[in-house]
């Protein structure tokens, strides 16, 4: 077991209210394992990976719960024990490049800086031409040509494609057991989304990383996942073999996310199903797509269903299989 | 005929009731910083204070000239709160008689300048390309390209020195900074699709202007607007203390200061008294605006 | 009649300045359309004579000093117009009411009131293109010598200022967006609020009570004290004690700058700490510094460079803003303070009716305040790459 998370909570606090984003979520992770997190936008996939590398914004807090990594509590470790798995063995892409690497700072600034701080880790200082050859050789795992050109430019000269793959770049540094992909391609054009989800696959590949696919593109999870969890407003609805999920779905909201989704490629999930995603300051007490449910029934208003085991490696919150 | 006119007037009930309830919210973020509450409530006070001077103040005869000088540089007593100054004048009644001032500086300067800015502004991001904004631009920008407490004071010293030439020195300064934010606001919605449906319906061009262009804008204009009421103050009051203003005995906030500055330290009272007037009541706006850009901020 | 005449001058010189205008825009266009498709083809050639002088007439920096200079003579003819079209008369008010006709006909012979506005301004900007800004009534000198003698005191208090501003505002705006909602945060927010109600010449008036007279720590007035004197040799007081090695003559002048230095920063300071202190505590959540801490770096250096930096940017925006009100300011503080510099002079000039003289200080205040938006210019899109390539 390489990541098991148990019951975690996430909040973010403003000053008038707080949100109660995450609601109880379990995942586990195999070494060599790769799993996908699906469901639509909002339903907290991003604080997930977020809260996995404790790089939440200020305002999140974990009120409860663990994140065993490698049998350590994550947010238990010290500054030290922490900063080296963040330099060294968990990698993530954030969801938009633009977003993820500084607007006034060269590529090669960060790229440097990112390389430099995992080599001293490893109780080496490297001079820069080291870190260009580091650099160059990681550039060309990526399939990002002239590194020179791509080294001296600031983010925004650079194609959506072009920084996708420097953001692949750097989560790869980290990234020596466990890979975090937050949704890395909805921000690209779809002729350049495939290139990415290859690189992404076959580097996953090559490199025998775990994997934790964040996404709301159902067919890239289909293609590279072994099992999905599927994640709605907080809660862990649904858990199974990636196959078994997406023919046989047994939780309510799986089963419309599926239908809604016409053909496996398409990109926008959960607009089919009537309803919004409920209010965070405020949720359901219950099951938190009580309000949306087709099926609903008194007891999903009140308590939350727990993990009920619908075979070996199926398992689904709802009531419906109790 | 009865149906369409029933089903009109629940439409115009509806719209009036989302009109309410886009106040109510308004009110609701407004009231949320207690903070702007605090500089609302200042502003009421003062303005209260403002308007009803010849009562509040305990010596309202000192306003003006008035000679006693047997009660000349008293300093902070219970019947004088302030102070009294070197004619013998009560400040703090004084002070309330200079926020009167300070309240129709603001309200004169705004009246003024907003709707003249807003008006230009607007023509000038219509007409872009055209003659109307060439000129109106350029024009602007002469006055941009200054200081705005330099343009001033070299308008009001060209003037003859009274407190309304110091308010009308202000207005020549400030319209053009109106002029800017909607010009810029404007261009950016010339072309969005609202404006070009709502001119290839034959829709007028006053009412793209006023009705289309104008509404969008509103939030932005009514926050520059109390934001700039400190500021207003500020240089009025800095143009009467230079003496290009409101000359003595007028009791304005900014000439009082400079009266009273030729006796200090001793007599220190008298210059701190007005100042803090002056701060009291740039505060209370700077409050009041920052309450209102959250609210519209939000939008 | 006598109502209408000033509209027609008025519309006379609106007409003038506005073809100025148009004819300096159309030769623009024309040089920058052509010029952008012939850089490009002449990059292989090699850089030619005329593709350089075409690039520096593109270059956004020399548009904007152009185009300032001409708004700079804008302002002149406003002035202009000012003066001559509102009722009254610029002679009498200059000599006052007890001056003797001749005297005052004399004056108005002088300043070419006695001509159409238009010739009174075309020989006033030929002065100006000779180095001559008129006869000033205040020293009855040219106005040109005075601006020289007094520039000086007021450059110096503005350097003086900017020094403390700069520190002041990153320090508190650095400490409070470190910790946000601290005591030290909470402080740094309650004295923002004071220092941008309360107006730098209160301020001042405050500053000089507290610290000159009653604890007596520094000088109130002026520029140096009684008995203490410095060699003119740059005219900046501080300068010119260090180059003649005279360190009591330092150390006296600036103590008598720290005072009017910092009534005219604290203003300034607020501001900019506190949009200081949002930047870096909206761009601390912003991914790309969560992407940092993802690789382990350490939070000194994200906090240090990667969230600075960009905060940076609207921080030193904002500063042409507050260079106008420190310009502006400047006036009243050197009245308050006795300060022996331009702006004192233009109060004075201001306050005697002195057109030549405002006009003279008017312009020098403007061109100041250009030279100082285009380096505030330059520090931004050092700063900004995306600035940098845009223009």
């Amino acid at each position: 077991m390489l990541l098991e998370i148990n019951d975690l909570h996430v909040y973010y606090k403003s000053y008038w209210y707080t949100l109660k984003v995450l609601n109880g979520v379990w995942l586990r992770l195999d070494r060599g394992e790769r799993i996908g997190v699906i469901g639509e936008s909002g339903s907290g996939k991003t604080t997930l990976l977020k809260s996995i590398l404790k790089i939440l914004p200020q305002n999140g807090m974990i009120p409860r719960g663990e994140i065993r990594y490698d049998g350590k509590d994550i947010l238990k470790l010290s500054g030290n024990e922490l900063s080296k798995i963040r330099r060294k063995e968990i990698g993530m892409i954030f969801q938009d490049p633009m977003a993820a690497l500084n607007p006034v700072f060269k590529i090669k600034d960060q790229l440097y800086d990112i390389l430099k701080y995992k080599m001293m880790i490893e109780g080496h200082n490297p001079s820069s031409k080291e870190l260009y050859e580091e650099a160059s050789k990681i550039f060309s795992d990526v399939r990002l040509p002239d590194p020179d050109r791509v080294l001296e430019s600031y983010p925004f000269q650079l194609s959506g494609g072009m920084r996708q793959r420097v953001m692949i770049a750097m989560a790869l540094i980290s990234a020596e057991k466990l890979l975090l992909a937050d949704e890395p391609t909805t921000n690209l054009d779809v002729t350049i989304q495939d290139q990415i989800l290859k690189l992404i696959h076959r580097l996953v590949m090559q490199k025998n990383l775990s994997t934790i696919l964040v996404s709301h593109a159902l067919g890239m999870v289909y293609q590279m996942t072994d099992r999905v969890y599927v994640l709605y407003a907080g809660d862990i609805m649904e858990e199974a073999r990636t196959r078994e999920l997406f023919s046989h779905p047994k939780h309510p909201y799986t089963q419309l996310l599926v239908a809604s989704t016409p053909r496996l490629s398409s990109v926008g999930v959960g607009e089919g199903i009537k309803g919004k995603l409920p209010d965070y300051r405020n949720p359901p007490a219950g099951c938190r797509f009580a309000p949306r449910c087709p099926y609903v029934m008194d007891k999903c208003i009140n308590t939350k269903p727990g993990k009920i085991q619908v075979n070996r490696e199926h398992v689904v919150s709802c009531y419906l299989y109790d | 005929m009865q149906k369409t006119s029933v089903q009109e007037l629940k439409f115009i009930e509806l719209e009036r009731k989302i009109k309410r309830e886009n106040w109510r919210r308004m009110w609701f973020r407004f009231k949320k910083s207690k903070l702007s509450i605090l500089g609302l409530s200042m502003i009421l006070v003062l303005l209260f204070m403002a308007v009803f001077a010849d009562y509040v103040a305990p010596y309202p005869s000192h306003a003006g000239l008035h000679i006693a000088f047997k009660n000349a540089y008293k300093p902070p007593s219970l019947e004088y709160i302030l102070g009294t100054d070197m004619y013998g004048r009560d400040v703090f009644s004084r002070i309330i008689f200079g926020f009167r001032y300070a309240f129709m500086m603001i309200g004169l300067v705004l009246s003024l300048v907003a709707p003249t800015g807003v008006i230009l502004g607007l023509l000038a991001g219509y007409y872009r390309g055209t003659v109307i904004e060439a000129i109106i631009v350029r024009l602007s920008d002469i006055f941009i390209s200054l200081p705005p407490l330099v343009l001033a004071l070299s308008i009001a010293s060209i003037l003859e020195p009274n407190i309304f030439n110091a308010m009308m020195a202000v207005s020549l300064m400030w319209w053009p900074w109106y002029v800017k934010l909607t010009y810029s606001m404007t261009v950016s919605l010339r072309n969005e699709p609202f404006i070009l449906a709502a001119e290839s319906q034959g829709a007028s061009t006053l009412h793209i202007l006023f009705k289309e262009l104008l509404p969008i804008q509103l939030g932005t204009i009514l926050t520059k607007v109390t934001l700039d009421a400190g500021w207003i103050i500020l240089i009025g009051a800095a143009i009467s203390f230079v003496g290009l203003g409101a000359q003595p005995p007028t009791p304005e906030l900014g000439t009082m200061v400079s009266e009273y500055s030729k006796y200090l330290p001793e007599y220190w009272w008298m210059s701190l008294g007005p100042a803090a007037g002056i701060i009291l009541i740039i505060l209370a706006f700077n409050l009041l605006g920052d309450g209102v850009r959250d609210v519209f901020a939000g939008e | 009649m006598s109502l209408l005449l000033p509209l027609r001058y008025l519309s006379g010189i609106l007409k003038v300045y506005y073809s100025i205008v148009c004819l300096w825009n159309d030769t623009l266009r024309l040089i920058t359309s052509r010029d952008y498709k012939m850089s490009q083809r002449m990059e292989v050639d090699g850089k030619t004579a005329l593709k350089r002088l075409q690039n520096y007439l593109n270059n956004y920096y020399f548009r904007k000093i152009v185009y300032s200079i001409v708004t700079l003579f804008g302002i002149s003819i406003l002035i202009f117009i000012i003066a001559r079209v509102l009722p009254g008369d610029p002679a009498r008010l200059a000599l006052g009411p007890r001056a003797p006709e001749d005297v005052v006909e004399q004056y108005r012979k002088l300043l070419r009131l006695d001509q159409p506005i238009y010739v009174q301004y075309y020989y006033w900007l030929i002065d100006v293109f000779h180095g001559r800004f008129g006869l000033s009534l205040v020293t009855f000198r040219d106005v040109l010598t005075d601006i020289t003698e007094f520039l000086p005191a007021t450059v110096e208090l503005i350097i003086f200022t900017l020094i403390i501003d700069i520190i002041g505002a990153f320090s508190l705006g650095v400490l409070s967006g470190r910790k946000p909602n601290s005591i030290i945060d909470n402080s740094v927010r309650i004295f923002a609020y004071a220092g941008i109600a309360i107006p730098s010449f209160v301020w001042a008036i405050i500053l000089q009570l507290v610290l000159a007279n009653w604890l007596d720590l520094l000088p109130a007035y002026g520029r140096l004290s009684l008995g203490i004197e410095v060699k003119r040799i740059t005219g900046l007081v501080t300068i010119d004690s260090l180059l003649s090695g005279n360190l009591i003559a330092f150390g006296d002048a600036v103590a008598h700058l720290i005072i009017p230095s910092l009534s005219l920063a604290i203003g300034c300071i607020a501001q900019e700490a506190r949009i200081l202190r949002a930047n870096l505590i909206e761009n601390v959540n912003k991914d790309y510094v969560l992407n940092m801490y993802a690789h382990g770096i350490p939070g000194s250096t994200i906090f240090f460079k990667y969230a600075l930096k960009p905060s940076m940017i609207p921080t030193v925006t904002i500063m042409t803003l507050d260079m106008a009100s420190m310009l502006g300011n400047a006036f009243l503080v050197e009245l308050i303070f006795n300060w022996p510099g331009l702006s004192r002079y233009g109060i004075t000039a201001m306050l005697r009716k002195d057109l030549n003289a405002i006009v003279g200080v008017v312009l020098v205040i403007g061109l100041a305040y250009t030279i100082a938006s285009i380096i505030i210019d330059l520090v931004v899109s050092y700063l900004d790459p995306r600035v940098r390539h845009r223009r």
